[in-house]
C-alpha cells in the first residue's frame, strides 16, 4: 500500500534536505573564497608591516628562539619569517618553522614547510637586503572553513529531526478530510450508498467526493430498478402460481371426472402462460443487461426476418398473416436478435389480441424509413397507449396469457437497433397499429 | 355462502369458482373493477374475495368506495402484494381479512367460513338449531346423533336458515345464495329443496311463513 502521506512526508523531506545540502554548497565554497581572499590580505598587510619594520631598524641579528610547535587554535595563526637575501634566517615569530618559508619572488604562494602546508606572502626588499616572508597554515584555514560550516550544519541537523515532525504532523492535519472521508465510506454497511457528506472537503478532494456521489447515485438507481424488477417478477408469478396450487387443490378434493379433468386442463394452460412469462423475464433481462443501442450487426432483410417469425411462431388457421413483398426490400443494418425480439414481440401481441378469425398485415412505411404491422383486434384504449410499454402493464383489452412485458420488450429491443416504436389505432378500421421506425441513415429501400 | 370472486386471472378465478364450489359455496366471478362494482350493487353477497390489483383499478378502490356507501359486506384480500405494509393497507381499508398468493384453498375457504361467523356473531364454528348441527367446515349435519346425507342445493338452503334460527328467509335470498349469474333457477326450486330438506332433518324444523318465506324453528 503506498501511503499518500508517507510520500508527501519523504517528497517534502528530500526536497528540504536537498535544499539544505545545496545551500551549504554554496556558502562552503563562498565562504572558503571569502575567507581565502580576507586571510591572504591579512598576509599581505601583516608582511608589509612586518617589512617596514625591518627596514626601519636594519635587523642584523638572528631573531628570537622558536616558540613551541605550532597548536591548532587561532592564536598564533600568522607565522613570519626575515631573511637576508644572501639566505640567513634574520628573525622569525614564535611558531614559525625551521624552513624557510619565503620564496625567491615577491607575492603569494603555497608551499610545504617540514611537511605542513603553508600558505606565504613574501616581501623582496633589494634595498635592505631582506626578504620578508608572512605564511599561514592551509590546515588551520581548511579548519576555519570547517568550523563554519559545523556552525551552520550543526542546528540544521539538529532542526531537521523537528521540522520532520512538524511536516509529518501538518501533513496529518491537511489529509484529515480525506480520511474522514474514507472513514464514512468504510464504515458503512454494504447497503448504504447515501451521498459522501462533501462540507468541509478542500477543492482538491471535492471532485473524488462528487465522482463517488455520481457513482453512488447510480449504483442506488441500478439497484432499485433491480428491486422494482424483482418485486414485479415476484407477484406476476405469485398469481399464476396461486392458480396452480388451487387448481391442483381442486383436482385432488374433486369427486367426479368432469371437474379433476378442467382443473388438469387449466393446469396445464397456466403452466404454459407461467412458463412464457418466465421466457419473457429472461429475454427483458437480458435486454437490460446488454448496453442500450448496439447500432452494429450484419445486413438483415425485414421481409426475411418477418416470415421467419412468422413461420416459427405456432399456426393459427383462424389468423391470416400477409406480409408485404416491399418488406423483401427493406434492408437495415441492425443487431439481428434484437430486431427478431421486435418482430416477435410485435407479432405475438396481435396475435394474442386477436379474436378469430382476424388479420394482421405486416407492411412497409410509405416513406422507406421502417415497416409497420396492423392487427384487426379490439386496439389499445387511447388513455392507455402511452403505457402500453410499462413492465407488467396489461391494460383493460388484456389477453388471458398475456405477461405485460411483450411490447416492453418489444420497445427496448428497437432502441438497442436504433428503431422508436409508435402506437396507433388504426383510424380507417379497428385494431392496432404499430410502426417500426428504422433510424434514418442505416436503412434504405434498395 | 354466495361469494363474489373479483380476480383477473382466469385460471384462478376458475379454480376459486371451482374449489369454493365444492366446499358448498355459490360462486359468481368477475375479472375487472367495473364488473365488481356492478355485481355488488346488483347483488348480495355473503363474502367477497378480492384481488388488489386489477386491470382497470386498484382493488382498495373498490374497497373503499364500498364502506363509504356503508356496505358491510366482508372482504378478502387476496393479493401478490403481501408485504406487512400492503396488509395494513388493505385491512385499514376496510377488508376484514388478508390472504396473500399462492394460498392454500382450503385456508381461503377456513377464512370465509370465519368471517361469516363473527358476521352473525357467533364464536362456535357449529351452526346448532331445532335439534340440528350443522358443520360448515365438513358440511356434515347431523340429526340426533345421526348423520344425514342433504345435496349441495339442500346444504346451502338449511345453511341460510341455520344462520339466522327464527329469522324469516324470503324465497328470493335463498334462490340468491343457491344460484349463481349464470345458472337457470326454476321458478318452484326452492319449495322442491324446503320440501327434500323436511324429509331429511324432520317436518317441524322448517315452517313455511305464507308469503314472506321460510324460517328455523328457534330452539334445541
Amino acid at each position: 500500500m503506498t501511503s499518500l502521506r508517507r510520500r508527501l512526508f519523504l517528497l517534502l523531506i528530500s526536497a528540504t534536505a536537498a535544499i539544505w545540502v545545496c545551500a551549504v554548497g554554496w556558502i562552503y565554497f563562498e565562504s572558503r573564497a571569502d575567507l581565502e581572499h580576507v586571510l591572504d590580505t591579512r598576509l599581505q598587510e601583516a608582511a608589509r608591516m612586518v617589512h617596514s619594520m625591518v627596514a626601519s631598524s636594519n635587523l642584523e641579528t638572528a631573531g628570537v628562539a622558536a616558540a613551541t610547535a605550532a597548536d591548532f587554535t587561532y592564536n598564533r595563526q600568522l607565522s613570519c619569517q626575515v631573511w637576508s637575501l644572501s639566505g640567513r634566517l634574520l628573525a622569525r615569530s614564535g611558531g614559525a618553522p625551521e624552513g624557510s618559508l619565503a620564496e625567491e619572488l615577491e607575492g603569494f604562494s603555497d608551499r610545504q614547510v617540514n611537511g605542513e602546508a603553508w600558505r606565504v606572502y613574501t616581501v623582496v626588499d633589494l634595498v635592505h637586503g631582506v626578504r620578508v616572508a608572512v605564511g599561514d597554515r592551509i590546515g588551520l584555514r581548511a579548519r576555519l572553513v570547517r568550523d563554519l560550516i559545523v556552525g551552520l550544519v550543526g542546528p540544521a541537523l539538529m532542526t531537521v529531526p523537528l521540522l520532520g515532525l512538524m511536516i509529518w504532523a501538518s501533513l496529518g492535519r491537511g489529509l484529515a478530510p480525506l480520511r474522514r472521508i474514507a472513514g464514512e465510506i468504510a464504515g458503512r454497511n454494504g447497503d448504504d450508498v447515501s451521498p459522501v457528506a462533501g462540507e468541509g472537503a478542500p477543492d482538491e478532494v471535492r471532485p473524488l467526493v462528487d465522482a463517488l456521489n455520481g457513482l453512488f447515485a447510480k449504483v442506488e438507481a441500478a439497484r432499485r430498478h433491480e428491486k422494482e424488477m424483482t418485486a414485479f417478477a415476484a407477484h406476476e408469478l405469485r398469481t399464476p402460481l396461486a392458480g396452480l396450487k388451487t387448481q391442483a387443490q381442486v383436482a385432488l378434493a374433486a369427486k367426479d371426472a368432469t371437474t379433476r379433468d378442467g382443473a388438469l386442463r387449466q393446469i396445464i394452460a397456466s403452466v404454459d402462460r407461467t412458463g412464457r412469462l418466465v421466457r419473457q423475464l429472461l429475454a427483458l433481462a437480458r435486454l437490460e443487461a446488454l448496453p442500450d443501442v448496439e447500432p452494429d450487426g450484419g445486413t438483415l432483410v425485414v421481409g426475411a426476418l418477418v416470415r421467419e417469425v412468422v413461420t416459427g411462431l405456432p399456426r393459427r388457421p383462424d389468423i391470416a398473416v400477409t406480409i408485404d413483398a416491399a418488406l423483401d426490400g427493406l434492408e437495415m443494418q441492425a443487431d439481428r436478435d434484437s430486431l427478431y425480439l421486435v418482430v416477435r414481440n410485435l407479432q405475438e401481441n396481435a396475435a394474442e389480441h386477436m379474436r378469430p378469425p382476424g388479420r394482421i398485415a405486416w407492411s412497409a412505411l410509405p416513406d422507406g424509413v421502417g415497416f409497420a404491422i396492423e392487427d384487426d383486434g379490439p386496439g389499445i384504449p387511447e388513455d392507455e397507449l402511452p403505457e402500453v410499454t410499462r413492465r407488467f402493464f396489461r391494460g383493460r383489452t388484456r389477453s388471458g396469457s398475456g405477461s405485460g412485458l411483450g411490447l416492453t420488450i418489444a420497445e427496448l429491443a428497437a432502441r438497442r437497433v436504433g428503431a422508436r416504436l409508435i402506437f396507433a389505432n388504426r383510424t380507417e378500421a379497428r385494431g392496432l397499429r404499430v410502426e417500426i421506425r428504422l433510424p434514418l441513415k442505416p436503412a434504405a429501400l434498395s | 355462502m354466495r361469494v363474489l370472486v373479483v380476480e383477473d386471472d382466469p385460471v384462478l378465478a376458475d379454480g376459486l369458482k371451482v374449489g369454493l364450489g365444492l366446499s358448498g359455496s355459490t360462486v359468481d366471478v368477475v375479472f375487472t373493477a367495473a364488473d365488481a362494482r356492478a355485481a355488488l350493487a346488483a347483488t348480495r353477497f355473503d363474502a367477497v374475495v378480492l384481488d388488489r390489483m386489477l386491470p382497470d383499478g386498484a382493488g382498495l378502490d373498490i374497497l373503499a368506495d364500498l364502506r363509504r356507501q356503508g356496505d358491510a359486506t366482508p372482504v378478502l384480500m387476496l393479493t401478490a402484494l403481501d408485504e406487512a405494509t400492503d396488509r395494513v393497507a388493505g385491512l385499514d381499508a376496510g377488508a376484514d381479512d388478508y390472504l396473500g398468493k399462492p394460498f392454500d384453498l382450503d385456508e381461503l375457504a377456513a377464512r370465509l367460513r370465519a368471517i361469516a361467523r363473527r358476521r352473525e356473531g357467533r364464536s362456535g364454528p357449529l351452526l346448532e338449531a331445532a335439534g340440528i348441527v350443522l358443520d360448515p367446515a365438513t358440511s356434515i349435519v347431523t340429526v340426533g346423533d345421526k348423520a344425514v346425507s342433504l345435496s349441495r342445493r339442500e346444504f346451502a338452503v338449511l345453511m341460510a336458515l341455520m344462520e339466522w334460527p327464527g329469522v324469516i328467509r324470503s324465497r328470493g335470498e335463498l334462490e340468491n345464495r343457491l344460484y349463481g349469474w349464470q345458472e337457470e333457477v326454476e321458478s318452484n326450486a326452492v319449495e322442491v329443496h324446503i320440501h327434500n330438506l323436511r324429509a331429511k332433518v324432520g317436518r317441524a324444523a322448517i315452517e313455511t311463513v305464507r308469503g314472506l318465506g321460510y324460517r328455523l324453528r328457534n330452539g334445541p
